[in-house]
């Protein structure tokens, strides 16, 4: 199961890294989501992959770690905050340039 | 603490001359001396303990980690520096008050005079190396100040760059040198690393020591070939020439050779470099004085002539040769300030520097001439001057080395030589300037006596010439012997100040060199013409060139660096962490760790598997930005799965209403977009970042691999064991959240208020054109608001809203909390935006989300204060049971005021952001994206 995680987080930081790198502000704000998404999956795996335990305090012993669960939720919301930024940035940029271009000017030919 | 006090008090007295100089010129040449008449007294109160052979010392500690102390010393060589600093600081100050011009801002220049009084005091007082290179590196920006003062004229400015490049550059490599002696002696203080000499100078780094300790010295003493700069740093005024470089900063590289004789002289790499530079600089310098026809020109390489004699003596590794070089220092300083500021008064009387103009000055300034005649005298090293005592010690001490072989004759042929120049351009200096017929063309005509006062430091000086010259054994030889023994560290060789030593070899040298000096002074004119046909040799030009092609070469990279373009920066940044992460992986002795893998279970592959295609085809139909997105909100929701799937249903409810928001806020920004992307991107490129991107997928994959199938330690066990005892809560990624790591999340939530006000002033005025169809031509559809969405989103409003609450009271023991509460909150009224619309939605919900996610930090913040009142650290919580009727035992916990606040938080920006989107084209009522 590890090998397949460790797969797919990888797929995703390949698709979200392309994306990253294209020349226009709406691809590049998806890329950085699937990045998100990636890294916090990949936070979360530092408390390993924990089938079926208990997350709150219970009778039952085992738990699995709280502490990258804390991480991970504070970053989804924090990650939630940059994108909305960066959007805004996005479309305050087209207000102001009129291309969505990442350089705020259209490539010379 | 007289020590600290002797180093601080130019530095505060920085402020004075300031603070003065609306008041005039003289109550601000006043204000300038105070501070170092003060320091001064400080100074002569310590003589007694000083030539009685003790040692000063105060030490603070400052960073002992790194060996930098705050140590200070006192000792025979500090106090000669010391006294020469201030002394001649002190004439300096008197003499600039007249040579200064009235519109000139003199408060700012006694104020950079004040702060290189200060460094050069630090320099000579520090027992602490570190201390001193800081000190050292000081003089070289207060002296850049200062060759800088008339910062309009472009020679002023170049040559104090110069200086400042050469000079600070040299610093950069005693700094080096420093730390390495440190390290050979175990300690950066000067004591220990004097009494380490035998250690330092037997180790195997000592060359390295050396060669970077002498570049410092090297250049800040302008020893050849480092020596050009010294002439261009004659673009500063008279004063300051005549005081850093004639007196003390040039003399700080001379210092340091004195300071550390002890612990690297006595080798034959020293004899060899120190002395063969000195005698280079020595012969170089006295030729090139003799072809000024500047006053200061031949002033500059003269002094650079006597820097290499003084080199070349400490060089000679003879005891008698470091006395006779300390001697020559405390010589040289007398009449070379003298003579300088004689020139000053010449240039400030005659508007003209030029030698070939300036003719005849015995008829106009008989006194100034009388003066600046003794002190050229003086250098020329001619008998009952102090000039003469020193070359004598020095020429019988170039008889002494027997270090060249059969070449040994060299050294005191060239010193000879050289002195045969020295006498000529002294000759030069009286001859040229004061007789040989009249002034030319003299901007300033007639010249004559400058103002009473400005002679005064220059007749000091002179008077010492004299002194020193007649009696030495009653003037200057306390003095000098309390220097010379702190210099050479234990006993004195046996020397003699006498003016007659009989007829001896150094005497025919002196004679030799007189009457050479005026041979060639007599055949001046043919020499000159052959001078003028040599080919211009500035070492400035290669300098320049130096700096121009560095400044390309720098350019160049720039130019290749930041090319403007975005994707450029991010694939080199992409590309270096992939070079970094694969050098820290490249160790690794295999991938797989020693934990077992667990099972493959086919719906949590189906799941993975979903998720990778779902974010494969978000690349593959990135152009269609509808589709892509929608895929992206596959891969989020299957993110949440995963979060389900491997225990972690707080991080999966969080992941499920976040994604609910950033897709509508994707959607809502994708109405303002372009609907698809054009292919613009060249196939190089399109390779590029392919093969970045595959790069950063397997490292990424790799790492994750790794870690997973190694064992772990974590620190959880303590949040576990303390979650309900401590904080009252049995949800422990909750209780992390509010209360055992409280302050982390209090900033979390700063940052997302502060994302949403930054959001909102973002789309401030901003005016977006609202496209009536979709990528198709299709317009959009009529009826914005449907009836069935409206009606239904109204039902479900109320029930959300328990159901947030439900959450957030239980978030403290089962999963649920403040971050979520507030997601689920924020798209239950996003939806009313979405099925009503702006204007609709906002006339029956009138909030201000501002305010709210504002109050929800401050509840936060307070909550924390709070725990103040009961003397408890910043947010520590409390809590305690209650019943309640009809609902039984509850837990009440102060973390649950912090995660309200976390709750307004997060509702408050979330619709800041969402809501002001969603009205930005609302040009008149009815019109608006949601």
């Amino acid at each position: 199961m590890e090998a397949l995680f460790a797969a797919v987080l990888g797929i995703l930081t390949a698709s979200g890294v392309y994306l990253l790198l294209r020349a226009r502000t709406f691809p590049v704000v998806m890329g950085l989501t699937l990045i998100s998404y990636a890294v916090n999956l990949f936070l979360f795996a530092m408390g390993r992959l924990q089938t079926g335990v208990a997350s709150v305090i219970s009778e039952n012993g085992k738990y699995g770690d709280p502490l990258p669960q804390a991480l991970v939720l504070t970053a989804i919301v924090i990650g939630f905050a940059m994108t909305a930024f960066v959007v805004v940035l996005a479309l305050r940029s087209v207000g102001e340039t009129d291309t969505d271009h990442v350089d705020g000017q259209e490539t010379k030919p | 603490m007289v020590l600290a006090l002797i180093i601080a008090l130019p530095f505060f007295g920085v402020i004075l001359p300031l603070m003065a100089e609306r008041l005039g010129r003289s109550a601000c040449a006043v204000a300038a001396g105070l501070a170092p008449l003060a320091a001064l007294v400080l100074l002569l109160s310590q003589q007694g303990t000083v030539f009685a052979g003790d040692m000063i010392r105060a030490r603070v500690q400052w960073l002992p980690e790194i060996g930098l102390n705050l140590s200070l010393r006192l000792d025979g060589l500090g106090f000669l520096f010391a006294l020469l600093i201030l002394g001649i600081g002190l004439l300096v100050i008197l003499y600039a008050r007249y040579y200064l011009a009235k519109q000139e801002p003199m408060g700012r220049f006694f104020a950079f005079l004040l702060l290189f009084m200060g460094a050069m005091l630090g320099v000579v007082l520090s027992e602490n190396l570190l201390l001193m290179v800081m000190f050292w590196e000081l003089t070289s920006l207060s002296s850049f100040l200062l060759i800088g003062f008339w910062s309009s004229r472009t020679d002023a400015r170049k040559g104090s760059r110069m200086a400042l490049a050469i000079t600070g550059g040299g610093g950069l490599s005693l700094l080096a040198g420093v730390l390495l002696l440190g390290h050979i002696a175990g300690s950066y203080e000067l004591s220990q690393v004097l009494a380490a000499g035998y250690a330092i100078r037997a180790h195997a780094l000592y060359p390295v020591v050396l060669i970077l300790v002498l570049l410092g010295v090297f250049t800040k003493s302008a020893q050849f070939p480092f020596h050009f700069w010294l002439p261009h740093a004659m673009a500063a005024p008279t004063p300051v020439s005549a005081y850093l470089h004639s007196a003390t900063m040039v003399k700080a590289g001379v210092f340091l050779l004195a300071r550390l004789y002890p612990a690297l002289a006595g080798t034959d790499l020293w004899f060899y470099i120190v002395s063969l530079t000195g005698l280079a600089t020595m012969l170089i310098g006295a030729c090139m004085a003799l072809f000024q026809h500047d006053l200061k020109g031949l002033l500059a390489y003269s002094t650079i002539s006597h820097l290499g004699l003084i080199t070349l003596l400490f060089g000679l590794n003879t005891e008698l040769g470091a006395v006779a070089a300390i001697f020559h220092i405390i010589n040289h300083a007398t009449f070379k300030a003298s003579l300088f500021m004689a020139a000053g008064i010449i240039d400030h009387e005659t508007g003209s520097r030029d030698m070939r103009r300036i003719n005849g000055m015995w008829k106009y300034m008989p006194h100034t001439a009388m003066l600046a005649m003794v002190a050229a005298l003086a250098m020329a090293g001619v008998p009952l001057l102090n000039g003469f005592l020193s070359k004598e010690m020095f020429f019988s001490e170039t008889l002494n080395q027997h270090m060249l072989g059969s070449f040994d004759w060299a050294i005191p042929a060239i010193a000879t030589l050289a002195g045969g120049f020295s006498v000529a351009y002294s000759l030069r200096f009286i001859h040229d300037v004061f007789f040989n017929g009249e002034p030319i063309n003299l901007p300033k005509y007639p010249p004559h006596e400058p103002p009473r006062y400005m002679k005064v430091p220059v007749e000091i000086l002179v008077f010492l010439c004299l002194l020193v010259g007649i009696v030495p054994a009653y003037t200057v030889a306390p003095l000098l012997a309390a220097a010379a023994s702190a210099s050479l560290g234990g006993e004195l060789p046996q020397y003699s100040l006498a003016i007659w030593h009989g007829l001896n070899l150094p005497l025919l040298m002196s004679f030799a060199a007189t009457a050479g000096g005026v041979l060639v002074y007599a055949f001046r004119q043919p020499l000159f013409r052959w001078y003028a046909g040599l080919p211009a040799m500035d070492a400035k030009l290669a300098f320049d060139q130096c700096m121009v092609t560095l400044v390309d070469f720098c350019r160049l990279i720039t130019r290749r660096l930041e090319t403007g373009s975005l994707q450029h920066y991010l694939a080199l940044l992409l590309a270096s962490a992939l070079v970094v992460v694969t050098l820290a992986l490249g160790p690794l002795p295999q991938m797989r760790g020693s934990v077992e893998l667990s099972p493959i279970d086919g719906i949590t592959a189906l799941g993975l598997g979903i998720m990778a295609l779902a974010g494969l085809i978000t690349v593959i139909f990135h152009r269609q930005r509808l589709v892509s997105l929608l895929m992206l909100s596959v891969v989020g929701l299957m993110v949440a799965l995963a979060f389900a799937r491997y225990s972690a249903p707080d991080l999966a409810l969080t992941q499920l209403s976040v994604e609910v928001v950033t897709i509508v806020l994707l959607m809502l920004a994708l109405f303002f977009l372009p609907a698809q992307t054009r292919m613009e991107s060249s196939s190089m490129r399109t390779l590029r970042d392919f093969i970045l991107a595959i790069g950063c997928g397997v490292m990424v994959a790799m790492l994750a691999f790794a870690v997973l199938t190694r064992p772990y330690e974590t620190i959880s066990g303590f949040f576990l064991a303390n979650s309900v005892s401590g904080g009252g809560g049995h949800n422990v990624v909750n209780v992390i959240l509010v209360d055992f790591r409280g302050f982390d999340t209090m900033g979390e939530i700063t940052v997302l208020a502060i994302a949403g006000v930054g959001i909102y002033a973002m789309l401030d005025g901003l005016r977006l054109i609202q496209p009536h169809a979709d990528a198709e031509g299709r317009s959009w559809a009529r009826d914005r608001h449907p009836l069935i969405l409206a009606t239904l989103s109204r039902v479900l409003l109320p029930m959300a809203l328990l159901i947030s609450v439900f959450i957030f009271l239980r978030g403290h023991n089962l999963p649920g909390g403040g971050f979520i509460a507030g997601l689920v909150t924020s798209v239950a009224l996003i939806l009313q935006y979405v099925a009503s619309g702006v204007q609709w939605t906002q006339s029956r919900l009138p909030l201000n989300y501002h305010r709210m996610a504002g109050a929800g930090v401050l509840i936060a913040g307070l909550t924390g204060v709070g725990s103040w009142l009961f003397e408890r650290p910043f947010l520590t919580s409390a809590f305690g049971h209650f019943e309640i009727p009809f609902i039984g035992e509850i837990e009440l916990a102060t973390a649950m005021i912090f995660d309200l606040g976390v709750y307004l938080t997060v509702v408050g920006a979330t619709l800041l952001i969402l809501a002001n989107l969603g009205k930005l084209t609302q040009e008149k009522p009815g019109q608006e994206v949601l």
